[in-house]
Parts: C-alpha cells; structure tokens; sequence
C-alpha cells in the first residue's frame, strides 16, 4: 500500500527532515510511525497526503509513484486517503454532520447517499446524537472523534493520523486507538504517528521507528496471513490488555 | 445524466444560497462594498442619462436648417409678401412663412416676459422676416449655403442667418461628453472588479484555515473557489441594484425642476429615467464586473492556499 524507497526530505531552512527512508507497508496493515518529535513522522505523512514532495527517492501510495500525479491530480489522489489531524481541523461554523459530510460534498456524492453515509459514519464513532451540534460544544475527544468519522466516510482504503491522541488524556487515547483499530479489522490500512510510547505498548501492531530522519528500528509484518483477525468485526478488536 | 445534473443544480444552488448567508453575517462590510459599487456604477449611469436625455431634447434640432431671412427695415410688408411669393417658386425651396415685424414684437411680448420694457420702445425695433425651409434635397451643409447665398443677394434682404453652426457645436459638444461618460464608466468599471477582488482577497484570508481542509480533503482549487464567486455575485447584484436606485432618485429628485425649466422654453421634455431593459443590463453588468473581480482574486489567492 505504501512504499518509501530512499527518500529525502529537505525543507527550506535545510534541516534534512528525513535522510534516506525505506520502508514498506502493505495492504490491511497498522502501523505506528513513532519516534521523537522532529524525527520525521509527520514528514513521512504529509508525503503519503501529497502535501509535500521528496527531494529524493520515490514515494508509492497504492502502487502508484506519487511523482507521476500532477498539482490537477492532488484532489483526487487525496479523495482516496482519509487524514486524521492533532487538532482535528474541523469547521466551526457549521454542524457536525456537515463537517462530516465534507469530503462526499466535495466529490460530488448524491444527497441521499451523503446523508446515510454520514449517519453511518457517526454511527461508527458513537456521536450519532450529536450530529447537530458545534464542533465546540464537543469535547476534545468527541471532537476527534468527528475528525475520525470525517476520515472514513468516503470509505478511504487507507487511513493516516497525525499524532490523533495528542491532546487526550490516556484513557481517551487508547479509545481513539480502539476505534483505529477497529477500521483497520474491516481491512482498511491505517498508518499512525505518534510519540507515545507507552500507548504503542498497548497494541500488537507493527512499529516503525525514527530518530533524525533515519528508520532506527522496524518490528515485521503483523497483518495476520492466516486470517486469525481479519474476520473480526467492529467492537471485537484484538487489543493486547494493558 | 439526470441524477447527476440534480445532484450538481443542487450544489451549486446551496451554494449560491450559502454564500449569501454567509455575506449577510457580516451586515456591515457587506452593506459598505455594495455601497461603493453602487455608487461606482451609478455616477456613469447617471450622467449617461443627463446624456441621453439632452439628445432626446435636442434631436428634432438637427433638421433645423431653416434660414431666417432678416429684411430691411424699409421694406414693408407688403414687399416681404412679394419676396416670400418668389422664393416659393424656388426648386430648393420647400416652405416659406412671414413674420411681420408686428406680430414678431407681439410673440417676443409674450414669451420674453419683457413686456413692460417693450411698452417704453416708440418704435418696432424689429424687421420684418422671411423663415425659408429648404427641400429636403436642400438640406445638406453645401445646399443651404448656397440657398443663402442667393438669397443674400436680393434686394430688400438684410442678412440671411444660417443656424446650423452651433447646432453642430452642440453635436460635436455631446460626442465629447458620450466619450467621458464612457471613459469614466470604463475607470469606474474597473473600480469595482478592484474593490470586489480586494473584499473577496480579504475573505479569502479570514478563511484560509477553511480552504486549507477543504483541500486536504481533496477539495479542487475550483470548488474551493465556487462560494467566493457566488458572493461576488451577490455583492454585484446588491451594488447594481442600487445604482438603480440611486439613479432613479436623482431622476425623481430633478425631474420637477427639469420639466419646468422645459416650460420655460416652451417644451414639454420630461426627463427620462432607466427603462426596465438598461436597468436589466446595468444588474447584469454589475454582476459580471463583480465576478470577474472575485474570479481574478479567488483563483490568484485560493491557489496559494496550501496545506502544510
């Protein structure tokens, strides 16, 4: 689903962020991107989002080398991953549902259609009551947790998260973790950055570990080959305990 | 498809509906933009009419080419009926009508309001005239110059007057001002695609974080753009409609003063105001002029929104 072949990212003020990344991550996995901050986590995500270019080496994001999609292409290619923010970037001026509903607006999806799937998509995330409110009246993790439904509502095949529990106190954190989790048992790959080390721990799921820009440590492949979890539904997430 | 042509009608129409809510939000900003391109597009629009109507009064003056034939004061009025007798015969001679010096006085008694004043003159200071209208064939600059000529030449005739000078001054005086009023509403055009372009720049910047997600979502730079249009829609809808406005109370506030001033000149002009077809174009106008200024500033500045 996704691969870094030696890729360089160098921003302006020429701190090299990432110095030759290789790394491989394949269909239906969860995966942690750690490392502390400024190691290149949030570099290596906003490559995957085409928010940024390489300065060298190939990035492929469903077998497709991002170098070959044009500024005209960028839309599309992000219609089909959903992004999950630190501080949620939700709309404060309008209801949740519309927040929600923004990226089936955005590709032209039929009312009707639009309406359901953001139903289920809240449905998903346990706010369905509270569709109408404000993103502000929410809580910080309830507010996440919309950030969660907007990703997924255009049932994206991969799901990537910028450090999502940041700003959650840990219980939350391993609810929103959960929940993550649970999209990648209906097969959905998911790729997190997170700094948390103590909330990985928690989770049976492959790591990738950074430090100045440099894979320093890589755990395998833990997508189940015999299909011991992938038919467990949603709710059923096998979470190693605590 | 029909599902997809609704569903499209349907966007565009929340939309267009949306962005007017949102430009209401701010009552106060908004009332200020439509206001200075009302007043943009109503200053042209005025004076075009002052233009217009000045035309209108002054369009039956360009067939006046008739030539007042002045006679001598010792020639009678006997002798001014022979003369009009011969000139009738002339080929380029249409029409020929005497105005005794008599009844010349008595209608400059009546209109001038000099009347008491004229009362203290022992004699008619005025000749007896001859107002000679040439064929139409005749009427050109070449034929009446010539008619004049001939007729200067005979006895018993003063001076023959040819009022067509000024007549052309005041012609080649409103081309002038047609063309001011053109340059100024071309400026004054450009004003408003300026100031709309500056109002949508402005919004642009308050709602960068908006556009920032809206791209990250996969937004393309031209649905980001849609709401900014529409408002430049409304904001030209808004600014036409009250240069209409503006326009017609201008033309109520002098159309009292301008049909008595018309009395004054034994005219019953009345000052026209916008047909419902101009007032139609200038909505149309506006609105056109106000997207072009949103489109210039949306696609420039929602471009350069990028999420980082």
């Amino acid at each position: 689903m996704i691969r870094f072949e030696q890729v360089h990212k160098r921003y302006s003020d020429a701190r090299e962020a990432l110095a030759g990344v290789s790394f491989k991550i394949d269909s239906g996995e969860f995966a942690f991107l750690t490392g502390h901050s400024g190691a290149g986590k949030s570099s290596i995500l906003k490559l995957i989002a085409l928010i940024e270019r390489p300065t060298r080496g190939q990035v492929f994001v469903g077998n497709q080398s991002t170098a070959s999609i044009k500024p005209r292409g960028i839309p599309q290619f992000r219609r089909q991953i959903g992004v999950v923010f630190q501080d949620h970037k939700l709309l404060h001026d309008r209801p949740v549902a519309d927040n929600v509903a923004l990226p089936l607006i955005i590709a032209g999806y039929p009312k009707r259609e639009i309406d359901k799937r953001v139903r289920a998509a809240l449905d998903q995330v346990g706010l369905l009551s509270k569709e109408k409110s404000r993103p502000l009246e929410l809580s910080t993790g309830e507010q996440q947790r919309v950030g969660i439904a907007r990703a997924v509502v255009a049932k994206p095949r991969l799901l990537i998260a910028d450090e999502p529990t940041g700003n959650l106190d840990p219980d939350l954190a391993v609810e929103i973790m959960q929940l993550f989790k649970r999209f990648n048992d209906v097969g959905v790959t998911v790729v997190i950055a997170t700094h948390d080390v103590h909330l990985i721990d928690r989770f049976s799921a492959r790591r990738i570990v950074l430090d100045d820009g440099r894979v320093i440590a890589e755990t395998g492949n833990t997508v189940p080959q015999d299909g011991a979890a992938a038919g467990a539904g949603p709710g059923a997430a096998p979470i190693a305990a605590p | 498809m029909p599902g997809a042509v609704k569903t499209w009608l349907a966007r565009h129409a929340q939309t267009l509906v949306g962005s007017l809510g949102r430009i209401v939000q701010y009552p106060l900003a908004t009332l200020m933009t439509v206001a200075v391109i009302a007043v943009a597009l109503a200053l042209p629009l005025f004076l075009n009419v002052l233009l217009q109507n000045t035309r209108t009064a002054t369009a039956n003056w360009n067939q006046a080419f008739d030539l007042s034939v002045y006679l001598d004061k010792k020639a009678g009025t006997d002798r001014a009926h022979a003369l009009a007798k011969r000139l009738r015969t002339r080929a380029d001679v249409a029409a020929v009508r005497v105005i005794t010096a008599d009844q010349a006085l008595k209608d400059f008694r009546d209109t001038s309001g000099f009347g008491k004043a004229l009362d203290a003159l022992s004699d008619n200071p005025l000749p007896n005239t001859i107002i000679v209208t040439p064929t139409l064939a005749a009427s050109t600059t070449e034929g009446t110059a010539a008619l004049k000529t001939s007729i200067a030449a005979l006895s018993d005739v003063d001076t023959v007057q040819l009022d067509t000078d000024w007549v052309q001054r005041l012609n080649a005086m409103l081309e002038v001002l047609r063309r001011v009023v053109w340059l100024i509403g071309g400026l004054l055009g450009l004003g408003v695609v300026l100031v709309v372009g500056n109002t949508i720049r402005l919004d642009i910047l308050n709602r960068r974080a908006e556009i920032e997600v809206m791209k990250l979502v996969g937004a393309t730079d031209g649905f980001a753009r849609r709401p900014f249009l529409y408002s430049g829609v409304w904001y030209g809808l808004g600014g036409g409609l009250g240069a209409v406005l503006l326009v017609a109370a201008a033309v109520a506030v002098l159309a009292d003063p301008v049909e008595n001033l018309a009395g004054l000149y034994g005219s019953s002009m009345r000052l026209r105001g916008l047909g419902i077809l101009t007032a139609a174009g200038v909505l149309g106008v506006a609105v056109a002029l106000s997207w072009l200024g949103s489109w210039i500033a949306a696609t420039r500045h929602i471009r350069a929104v990028e999420p980082s």
